[in-house]
């Protein structure tokens, strides 16, 4: 089968093939994404919701077609129905293409044997067929974590004209940060003369955005040789690979918003700036639209006694509450003398009449019940995992429902069902958690 | 099912003064973020209708973006589709459509190519929910001939923009007035149709060669007492917007619960999306009982009002009672009250526009708007 494809790419090379694209863009959207705890718990992390309508995988999908990218393979492998059931055939994002467009790449079983991409070179790996069918010279490697804005030609341009092999794009970080990202170290020119994998004392802070343009041959060859290496990843493997065979390595300077949402203090922070005044991440520019799958594209509605304020309302919301400085997804329905304050709730969530919710994250579909104060007394840590749940937030995993009068305290999380005999005296204390779901089910 | 679908969206009316400049009426925005013909094509789709042709000719260009593709309402398949039909210069013909059996007749080929045995006719004008399989199944109970889709109006309703029908316990058309100044009854047809195929090309034709247009007059009309024209009393919200008066207290009906809930609920309601982001309150943004849809970024007092996609409400606007359609921009301090503002306004700061609750103030402004 190996020698299948690179018979076939030697066809190709020929240039006796029709479709060839100069780019395609590989979005690796496998990933659990742990840190964010129960709201992964049952959906990969590119479909986590983001901004009220979006989810995190419309912003590479939409800059991919903004940048004129048109064929994008998305690699997905953990719990990938609901992000299946999000791209579909790519219509949100003009990807329903004739030539190209989007397709989804689970792994698949082999006639040599079967395997999960174990590594995020190696789901590149072995879906060098995918790649090799469009012809391309150049392979996009994106992430389906990151909330941000970029135009991929402007990169690529760069690549081309830097006589380049392998771009990577970086993104200057305050040095005492640096030592959490992986760096670049260039000389004048840009080339990267070392790469430092979260090293104890940066010598640079240009860090890595986990975005790389590789001319094809070079990749195709560095995934080729290094086949057999276990968890094959871009960083740990095929960088220094590239590095020693003295291909021309570059670093494409980004100086836009960029923000990694992997946990679940930045995912929250990250939401929370969209309802500044003028938002750094301006979502209302016309034109770099951010593209995604609108299923009720109703108006919201707001009742006689609801106010609304430094805030983000989403399609098809009911509130007849107080909302302040948060941000709502499509149908949440908000009851009377609710208060939701700093927080982040997903679509179709229901908040109960006279319940108070302070600096939350609460997933779709969930039902919260009246009378109930989420957010309540001082810090505690996390009896679940105090890795995850660090940041004062109330944590509520999808389709969870919550009984009427309940407290719940600081750092919690719940998922699943839970009635009253949950809440031993009416309250989950702080750090408590109540988990009705094993992970990874 | 076993029925095409023709949605009548060709004409004008003087009573929508200035909101039919530069639209078609099917094309109104209604609801804040609908269509007025979504109504209708969402009723054909959720009534399984595979093919629908769209008659269009007063500014059809509004509506034909509008319907720009026929994915929003899953009319994109390989049997059957959304068709518009403007008119068209022919080896036959350079008419326009004349009257509405005219536009009927001039595309009578693709009635005659279809093979489905019953053909819906519709107005693109009509605000409701409604299964045309029950109007169907009515129909062949009724061994009718046409059935009308008819509405029993409030007391005091003006009903002289509408046809008027009398019937018989049966529930067959025993009267029928188009416009009547004064009417014996307060039922009136919703200008929605049930015929079979074939028995309307006969009907059609007939009308062709007696140079008659109409098919309410020509039809209807002519026609009452030598067949079997029976009505569907439709018991549900509809409300027809073809009127500034009437469009205006449309949209605000959404404001109450009930009616806003009737059109959240299944079976949906489909139009086109636009890919805005979701409205954004900034401080100072006072909102009470109003729709807001996608897009838009508040920063003042807005009550009992609808605002469309894409509005920017500036610092201590008071906004009430208001419909302000897509796309507008009102500066700072602005008073609109009982006003229908006109989609891509810029309305400067510091404005007043003031209209009374029996006289909505169509609000039309044409400014720069990045010279403000």
């Amino acid at each position: 089968m190996h020698e299948g494809q690179v018979q076939n790419y030697n066809f190709l090379q020929r240039g006796d093939s029709v479709i060839k694209k100069e780019m395609i863009a590989m979005l690796l959207a496998g990933g659990q994404g742990s840190r964010l705890g129960v709201l992964t718990q049952r959906v990969a992390k590119p479909a986590v919701s983001f901004g009220g309508k979006y989810r995190i995988i419309d912003f590479p999908l939409s800059n991919c077609i903004n940048s004129g990218v048109d064929t994008v393979g998305v690699l997905t492998q953990y719990q990938p129905l609901r992000l299946n059931a999000h791209i579909g055939i790519g219509i949100p994002w003009d990807l329903d293409k004739n030539v190209g467009g989007v397709t989804v790449l689970p792994p698949y079983e082999k006639s040599t044997g079967s395997d999960w991409y174990s590594g995020t070179a190696n789901a590149i790996y072995q879906n060098l067929e995918y790649m090799e069918s469009y012809n391309p010279d150049y392979v996009l490697i994106l992430s389906g974590d990151h909330i941000y804005k970029m135009d991929y030609e402007v990169m690529l341009d760069y690549h081309k004209a830097s006589n380049a092999d392998l771009t990577i794009a970086t993104m200057p970080v305050p040095m005492e940060e640096a030592s959490r990202f992986g760096l670049a170290i260039t000389d004048g020119t840009g080339r990267i003369l070392e790469f430092e994998e979260k090293p104890e004392h940066p010598r640079s802070n240009l860090a890595s955005m986990g975005i790389y343009i590789f001319s094809f041959p070079v990749l195709r060859q560095a995934l080729i040789e290094l086949n057999e290496q276990p968890n094959c990843d871009f960083g740990m493997h095929i960088i220094p690979w590239i590095k020693e065979h003295d291909y021309r390595i570059f670093a494409y300077e980004f100086n836009e918003y960029w923000k990694d949402v992997g946990t679940l203090s930045s995912y929250w922070q990250a939401n929370m700036e969209l309802v500044d005044i003028i938002p750094e991440f301006n979502l209302y520019e016309e034109y770099w639209k951010i593209y995604t799958k609108s299923e009720n594209i109703k108006p919201h509605y707001l009742g006689e006694n609801a106010s609304v304020t430094k805030s983000l309302v989403s399609e098809g919301c009911e509130i007849h509450g107080t909302v302040e400085n948060s941000v709502l997804g499509v149908g949440v329905t908000i009851g009377e003398g609710a208060v939701v304050r700093d927080s982040i709730i997903m679509a179709d969530t229901v908040i109960g009449d006279n319940t108070t919710v302070d600096k939350s994250i609460i997933a779709e579909r969930c039902t919260i019940g009246s009378n109930c104060a989420l957010g309540v007394g001082e810090y505690a840590e996390s009896q679940y995992d105090k890795k995850v749940y660090r940041a004062d937030l109330v944590t509520i995993g999808e389709n969870s429902v919550i009984p009427d009068d309940v407290k719940i305290g600081k750092n919690t999380a719940i998922k699943g069902v839970t009635t009253a005999e949950d809440y031993p005296d009416g309250e989950l204390p702080g750090g408590g958690y109540i988990i009705r779901e094993v992970a990874g089910r | 099912m076993r029925a095409i679908g023709v949605i009548l969206a060709g004409g004008n009316s003087k009573r929508m003064k200035q909101l039919s400049d530069k639209r078609a009426i099917a094309a109104m925005p209604v609801a804040g973020s609908f269509r007025s013909i979504d109504f209708t094509l969402s009723n054909m789709t959720n009534s399984r209708i595979q093919s629908v042709a769209v008659l269009t000719q007063y500014n059809s260009r509004s509506l034909n973006l509008h319907l720009s593709s026929s994915k929003w309402w899953d009319f994109g398949r390989k049997q059957g589709g959304l068709f518009v039909f403007n008119p068209t210069i022919t080896a036959e013909s350079s008419d326009w459509y004349r009257g509405t059996a005219d536009a009927l007749y001039q595309n009578i080929n693709w009635l005659k190519n279809s093979h489905e045995p019953y053909v819906v006719i519709a107005a693109g004008d009509g605000i409701y929910k409604l299964d045309y399989n029950k109007v169907l199944e009515y129909h062949i109970e009724k061994k009718a001939d046409i059935t009308v889709v008819c509405k029993r109006m409030e007391e005091g309703e003006d009903l002289t923009r509408f046809g008027c029908v009398n019937i018989n316990d049966d529930g067959r058309i025993v009267g029928f007035e188009e416009k009547p100044m004064i009417s014996d009854t307060n039922t009136i047809s919703c200008g929605i149709y049930v015929v079979r195929r074939r028995h309307l090309i006969e009907l059609i034709e007939k009308c062709a060669e007696e140079d008659r247009y109409d098919f309410v007059q020509d039809i209807l009309v002519r026609y009452k007492n030598l067949k079997r024209i029976y009505a569907y009393k439709l018991e549900s919200y509809w409300s027809n917007i073809a009127s500034v008066g009437s469009y205006y207290k449309t949209n605000m009906d959404f404001l109450k619960r009930d009616v806003r809930e009737y059109f959240k609920a299944d079976p949906q309601v489909y139009t086109k999306v636009d890919d805005l982001p979701p409205a954004k309150y900034n401080p100072g943004a006072s909102v009470k009982n109003s729709l807001v849809a996608s897009g838009c970024i508040i920063n003042g007092n807005v009550e009992n009002s609808l605002l469309f996609k894409d509005v920017y409400v500036g610092n201590n606007c008071v906004i009430k009672n208001s419909i302000v359609l897509n796309n507008v921009y009102i500066g700072d301090n602005t008073v609109l009250e009982n006003c229908i503002v006109e989609s891509r306004d810029v309305i400067r700061a510091n404005s007043t526009h003031i209209g009374a609750p029996d006289a909505i103030k169509i609000v039309v402004e044409k400014n720069d708007r990045y010279a403000i």
